[in-house]
C-alpha cells in the first residue's frame, strides 16, 4: 500500500498550504486539528491552548539565548572542580579537562568531553542564533535544512549535561578526608545553567516560524482552499 | 470551533495533509521538511507496561546501591545518586544538586509512575483520573530526563579516576546500563497514543 504523499517529492509539494493560511489550528500535545479555533482556546480533546504559533516565540527564545550566551563565558574560565589532596590543590576547567584526557593517551575520552561539553554548547548556541535571524530577515535560504538544524540541536542539547553529571559524581564520590577531596568548582552551575537555558531556548523556538516567509500584510492567496475534505490529497 | 477529522498538520513547518493510514511501525514524514508527523506505535501499546515495570525495578535498584567504589591505599568511599545530590548539597551548589535530583531522579521517577498510572486503567478500558494532564505533564518532562547522559557522566568519571585509584564498579551501574535501555524503549511510545488508546476517535481500533 502506498501512503498519499509519500512518492511526492518535495518540489512538488512546495508551495504547500499551511495550517495557518486555512485557519486550522493544530493542538501542539495530541495532534486534533480544529477549525475556527481562538488563539488560546483550549484543545477539546486534551485541553491544551492552542496557538498558530509558539506564543512570543522569538522574544523568549532571544531572551533566553542571551542569557545562555552571557553564562557560556563564565562556564569556560571558571574552575568546574578542585581538587584538594596532598599534591596540593588543583582547579580544573571544562577545557583543562578535556587536556588532561589528551595528555594521559585516552582519545577517544578526550573527544567525547570536548564535543559533548564545548562543541555541543558552542554550536547549539550559533544555530539558534542564525535560525533566529534567518526568521526575522523572512529569509527563504535552505528552508529545510534549517528545520533539521532545529530538529538536531534538540537532540543533541542534552549531552551537554555529561560534564555536570561526571563532576557531581566525583564530588559525590572521592571524599576522602585529608587524601583527595573533590568539590564542585563555580563553574559548574554557569555550565548546567547554559545547558538549561539553551534547552528552554530551544524549546521556546517555533520552527514552523522558518517558513513565515511572506509579508504578513498581503492576504494569504490559499484561503480559496479552504474547504478542506477527509479524502483531500495532500494539499 | 469545530473539530477536522483525518487531517495531520506538520509541526516542522505547518503544511497541512490528510492523515496516513499507517501500518504498524511505519512512520510519516512531512516530505517538505522532513519532520516526523505520525508514527504508528506497532506492539508498543502492549509492550509498555511491563517494559515500565521493568524500569521501575531497575530504577530502584540503580538508587539504592553504590554506582562505584573507589580504593586509594585502603581506604574506602562510594557513592549512590542521592550521595552525590546530598554531597553538592552540603558544599552549598544546592541548585546543582538540585539540577542532577531532578534530570537523573525526580523527572524519570515521575515519567515511570505517571506511566504506570495512565496504563493500569487504560488497559481494562478506563480512563483514569486526571488522564489529560498527566498525558501533557509527560510530554513535557520527556526533554529533561536524562539517565542516559548521566550514565555517560559515570562511565567518564570511572575513566578519569582509574588512572589514581581502584574503581570498582557498583551493582547499580549495571542497573543503570539496564536503565538506559529499557527507558529508551518507553520513551520512544509516542504519547499521542495514549489519546487514541483512551478516545478512538476515528471509531476503528488501530491494531
Amino acid at each position: 500500500m502506498k501512503h498519499p504523499f509519500f512518492h511526492v517529492s518535495p518540489q512538488d509539494v512546495v508551495p504547500v498550504v499551511t495550517a495557518a493560511a486555512l485557519g486550522l489550528e493544530a493542538c501542539t500535545h495530541c495532534a486534533a486539528v480544529w477549525r475556527d479555533a481562538k488563539d488560546g482556546e483550549p484543545c477539546g480533546v486534551c485541553g491544551t491552548r492552542l496557538h498558530t504559533r509558539k506564543p512570543d516565540s522569538l522574544n523568549r527564545t532571544w531572551a533566553l539565548l542571551i542569557a545562555a550566551c552571557i553564562l557560556y563565558i563564565p562556564a569556560n574560565l571558571l574552575p568546574v572542580m578542585v581538587t584538594k589532596s596532598f599534591f596540593g590543590t588543583q582547579q580544573d576547567t571544562i577545557l583543562s579537562g578535556v587536556i588532561f584526557f589528551w595528555v594521559s593517551g585516552a582519545y577517544g575520552l578526550a573527544a567525547i568531553v570536548f564535543i559533548a561539553s564545548f562543541l555541543v554548547p558552542l554550536f547549539k548556541l550559533s544555530v539558534l542564533m542564525i535560525l533566529l535571524i534567518s526568521v526575522q530577515r523572512r529569509s527563504v535560504w535552505r528552508q529545510p535544512e534549517r528545520v533539521k538544524l532545529y530538529r538536531m540541536i534538540e537532540i543533541i542539547g542534552r549531552w551537554s549535561m555529561l560534564d555536570v553529571f561526571v563532576v557531581s559524581l566525583l564530588t559525590g564520590l572521592v571524599q576522602i578526608q585529608g587524601f583527595a577531596q573533590v568539590t564542585a568548582g563555580v563553574g559548574i552551575g554557569a555550565f548546567g545553567g547554559v545547558v538549561v537555558l539553551t534547552m528552554m531556548a530551544s524549546l521556546s523556538f517555533d520552527p514552523k516560524l522558518i517558513w513565515d516567509t511572506a509579508d504578513p500584510d498581503t492576504p494569504a492567496t490559499f484561503k480559496v482552499l479552504s474547504e478542506l475534505t477527509a479524502e483531500s490529497k495532500p494539499v | 470551533m469545530e473539530r477536522v477529522t483525518d487531517t495531520i498538520v506538520c509541526e516542522g513547518c505547518d503544511a497541512v495533509y490528510s492523515r496516513p493510514t499507517l501500518r504498524p511501525r511505519d512512520v510519516a514524514r512531512c516530505p517538505r521538511c522532513n519532520s516526523e508527523l505520525d508514527r504508528h506505535n506497532g506492539e508498543q501499546r502492549r509492550r509498555i507496561l511491563p517494559l515500565t515495570v521493568a524500569s521501575l525495578v531497575m530504577f530502584a535498584i540503580a538508587n539504592g546501591f553504590p554506582i562505584v567504589e573507589l580504593e586509594i591505599q585502603g581506604l574506602r568511599s562510594q557513592t549512590t545518586l542521592m550521595g552525590a545530590v546530598v554531597a553538592l548539597g552540603t558544599e552549598g551548589k544546592s541548585l546543582v544538586a538540585l539540577l542532577l535530583l531532578a534530570t537523573t531522579l525526580l523527572f524519570p521517577l515521575l515519567q515511570l509512575c505517571i506511566l504506570v498510572y495512565l496504563l493500569v486503567p487504560l488497559a481494562r478500558r478506563r480512563r483514569p483520573a486526571g488522564f489529560a494532564v498527566l498525558v501533557r505533564a509527560m510530554q513535557t518532562l520527556r526533554p529533561w530526563g536524562m539517565i542516559e547522559v548521566f550514565l555517560l557522566g559515570v562511565l567518564v568519571a570511572i575513566v578519569k579516576l582509574s588512572s589514581m585509584a581502584t574503581v570498582l564498579p557498583g551493582s547499580a551501574l549495571y542497573a543503570f546500563m539496564v536503565l538506559t535501555v529499557l527507558l529508551s524503549a518507553v520513551l520512544s511510545f509516542n504519547p499521542r497514543g495514549f489519546w487514541e488508546m483512551a478516545f478512538d476517535t476515528t471509531g476503528k481500533e488501530a491494531d
